[in-house]
């Protein structure tokens, strides 16, 4: 299968990641966004803002930017299909070593394995399926997961620039 | 912005020009139609310039692919023209090169349908 969850961390690995977490100056941002199309731009626009301000340039906010969009759009049409009483949960968070963004949703929850391979030559043409796979290619980590309560949850990581 | 089309012939090539974002939504419906009407008229040599597409996303990669299909299955050839490093990063990502004729001088990709 074509999709890697990277950012999966176990046992000694975990702890050090999250004891390093700790000594990370870090701060969270959460908003809550309808299930439309406006919330799409929305969302890309409070990471670009997020990621200028920690110094990413331009091509890497860009990328970023992009790869929020996709995770968006997939909350918004396929997880709470512009349901209006469902919402688009999105976190950003940034400590002195990432950029992290959780984009939740409300839905049926989301299988990795249902997507054909957009890189098979049987579906080079297809119309559709390529999101997450340009996600992956922008972004550092990438995972998806169960959201508690339900719904599907993407966590994206961007490594900062080192100055 | 979102996208804004026109088009026009270049001998027997028709070009559109496409400025703006090609989105999920407006963008990327108005894109699907312009090529679609296209189709419809029989257009059999049609180059798509994207040198003022400020942004693309895999709806609009979406309906590239759709499009291309249309007009190849038409009998005909969809090209492109004037892409930026997104677009060209984004058809490497998605081995969209090995699919599409790509060209940064329309004087070239004109003379490629003859």
């Amino acid at each position: 299968m074509q999709f890697r969850c990277r950012s999966y961390i176990t046992g000694e690995a975990y702890l050090k990641n999250m004891a390093s977490r700790q000594t990370d100056k870090m701060e969270k941002t959460q908003k809550l966004l309808d299930s439309d199309l406006q919330s799409v731009d929305r969302a890309e626009e409070f990471v670009l803002a997020a990621a200028r301000k920690l110094g990413f340039d331009e091509d890497e906010a860009g990328q970023i930017g992009m790869a929020v969009r996709e995770c968006t759009v997939n909350a918004v049409v396929h997880g709470n299909r512009y349901n209006k009483n469902k919402k688009v949960h999105l976190d950003i968070e940034t400590s002195d070593t990432d950029l992290t963004v959780v984009i939740g949703d409300e839905g049926a929850g989301f299988d990795l394995n249902s997507i054909p391979d957009p890189l098979a030559p049987e579906n080079l043409l297809n119309q559709s399926g390529r999101g997450l796979m340009i996600v992956q290619a922008f972004m550092d980590d990438f995972d998806l997961h169960p959201r508690p309560g339900g719904g599907a949850e993407v966590r994206l990581v961007k490594h900062r620039p080192q100055s | 912005m979102s996208v804004k089309l026109a088009s026009r012939q270049v001998g027997d090539v028709t070009v559109i020009d496409a400025a703006g974002r090609i989105t999920l939504g407006e963008g990327a419906s108005a894109f699907r139609d312009a090529i679609r009407d296209l189709a419809t008229k029989g257009s059999k040599k049609v180059l798509l310039n994207l040198g003022e597409v400020s942004y693309i996303d895999s709806s609009g990669i979406g309906e590239m692919v759709s499009g291309f299909t249309t007009i190849t299955n038409n009998g005909g050839q969809l090209k492109l023209e004037g892409l930026s490093k997104r677009v060209k990063d984004l058809l490497q990502i998605t081995k969209l090169y090995t699919v599409f004729e790509v060209y940064d001088d329309e004087a070239d990709a004109i003379r490629s349908f003859s």
